[in-house]
């Protein structure tokens, strides 16, 4: 096997070598509880609210309004939940979301919808973007919560943020942002923005897996997901995760110091690809091309199956995902590729690349080279690929 | 659960992937929505399968399955082949996740639908000797 060509980044990414170091006191040196009065706990507890501070302005927040959590979904599930139940107090029992959520709001929804609250799922239309006209027709009397995801973490559509955030503001209703895949990818300010609540995990840029943040704007209530101790100043307890929440800090900073000049490079790069890989026939792009994450490329081929796909890539040393069903463990192909109207059979055929900032032109020459070749041999062996050929199979 | 070596052997070099011009009988199982079709073709020489060869559009399992249910068919007496089960297919593949347990199935079907063609194109009802092949019930998308 030549080359190895990570690709995947809207998995998870690499944590950055400046990062490791970072973290790596917090195990040995100062590993104190950052709760206890020793040397060793104060010397954890004043790197964890530098840390804080370090995240609160790279979201254009103040570090009282910045939590720690475990990750993404934590913050999606304590956004959702908490916002739900105190809204209901009020009678507000209606929750506004999108068709191609992150499954952590999805089912957050879906849960809520047990407990008798209602949903409304707002289209995303061919391009993967919700309308803003479509929200601000939505919403409610009852309107308790919008939650609108910054970017989608399949096709890369970014959402219009602002936007929402104006609506809802002019219609006092809160509103949260998963905000995974855009962190340290796009420039996010949650106070010109107009978001409400909005939560991120560390590992999408470079920071440790397990550790994310929330910001919650001052004022809003929003209750306790995880109740105990008087962390997070009695906001989410256990004991903090030091290290994770130090190497988050300093990969943060360091993705929002570098976030045009990644940007500009990695945009660059994923419309070559794009461009490159249309020239197969019958491919198409998924999502929006210019209101797009910039190192998101998601794109399906006719006639053959993703995970096929993606396991043949592998083969090559190349790891990118798909959407199949058959990587997920279920039969239904992606709701984020059906919500964007594609039929079922198409759907079955995406393939996922997402770059960063540590993937290089070469990568992109690699994969422009192998794919191809692959896409024909999995074609040559495919009955449907045979039908699409003759027209007895048509299409979108 | 991951792919055993076999079956990436079998996805990566799968065994009589083609077509056979003048088949004796083919059959085709599954379907695009749900993301797999088999297509089997086989040659009978008196009661033996002399040849046999698939086409699939498929997961890395539904190849694997095709590619070995082939290999284990071939050369052999009609009335074994249709004694062939998925659990077979899936033993000599040194298992299958359990979410791909459907593609052998497909695979068991696959053998099946060409035997049934077989004795159709000669005038025989397969009914009785192969028995109902049922439709993509395993699969939970709507048809």
């Amino acid at each position: 096997m030549g080359r190895f060509v990570y690709a995947d980044n809207a998995a998870t990414t690499p944590v950055s070598k400046a990062v490791l170091e970072a973290m790596e006191p917090f195990y040995t040196q100062y590993y104190g509880n950052p709760s206890s009065l020793y040397s060793v706990g104060r010397a954890a507890k004043k790197p964890l609210e530098l840390a804080r501070e370090k995240v609160a302005q790279c979201l254009g927040a103040k570090p009282n309004e910045i939590y720690f959590t475990s990750g993404g979904s934590e913050g999606d599930n304590w956004a959702i939940k908490g916002v739900a139940h105190e809204q209901s107090k009020k009678g507000k029992k209606h929750i506004i979301t999108s068709k191609f959520e992150h499954h952590a709001v999805l089912h957050s929804c879906e849960a809520l919808e047990r407990e008798g609250f209602e949903v409304t799922y707002l289209d995303v239309h061919e391009n993967g973007l919700v309308r803003p006209e479509e929200l601000e027709a939505a919403i409610r009397e009852d309107t308790a919560l919008v939650t609108i995801m910054y970017a989608n973490n399949e096709i890369g559509t970014i959402q219009p943020i602002p936007e929402i955030g104006a609506i809802c503001k002019k219609h006092g209703v809160i509103f949260h942002t998963d905000a995974v895949q855009a962190v340290g990818h796009v420039h996010i300010n949650v106070k010109e923005q107009n978001i409400d609540i909005l939560s991120l995990s560390a590992h999408k840029f470079h920071g440790p897996k397990g550790i994310g943040a929330i910001y919650i704007r001052s004022g809003i209530r929003c209750p306790n997901l995880i109740d105990g101790g008087a962390q997070e100043r009695g906001r989410r307890a256990g004991t903090e995760n030091v290290a994770s929440i130090v190497g988050m800090s300093v990969a943060l900073e360091e993705a929002c110091k570098n976030i045009d000049a990644n940007a500009q490079r990695l945009s660059k790069m994923r419309d070559r690809l794009i461009d490159g890989l249309l020239k197969i026939e019958r491919s198409r792009v998924n999502g929006d091309r210019v209101k797009r994450l910039p190192g998101n490329v998601n794109m399906c081929f006719e006639g053959i199956e993703g995970e096929s796909l993606l396991l043949s890539l592998d083969l090559q040393g190349i790891c990118v995902s798909s959407g199949s069903a058959c990587t997920s463990g279920s039969l239904d192909p992606s709701h984020v590729l059906l919500a964007i109207g594609l039929p079922h059979e198409i759907a079955h055929g995406s393939l996922r690349i997402t770059l960063s900032d540590q993937n290089t032109e070469e990568d992109i020459d690699y994969i422009l080279e192998v794919l191809p070749p692959i896409i024909e041999r999995l074609r040559s062996m495919s009955p449907l690929w045979e039908e699409i050929v003759k027209g007895q199979k048509k299409f979108a | 659960m991951a792919y055993s070596e076999k079956v990436m052997d079998h996805f990566a070099n799968p065994r009589n992937v083609g077509e056979i011009p003048d088949a004796d009988g083919v059959g085709e199982v599954g379907n695009p929505k749900c993301g797999d079709i088999m297509r089997m073709y086989i040659k009978v020489n008196g009661d033996v399968i002399s040849d046999v060869k698939f086409k699939t559009f498929g997961c890395g399992a539904a190849i694997a399955t095709s590619s070995m249910a082939t290999e284990l068919i071939k050369g052999k007496k009609i009335e074994d082949a249709l004694k062939l089960t998925n659990k077979a297919v899936m033993e000599a593949l040194d298992g299958l996740p359990p979410v791909k347990v459907h593609c052998s199935v497909l695979a068991e079907q696959a053998i099946k639908a060409a035997v049934s063609d077989y004795y159709k194109r000669k005038g025989i009802d397969p009914l009785p000797i192969v028995g109902e092949i049922p439709g993509c019930e395993s699969c939970a998308c709507e048809v």
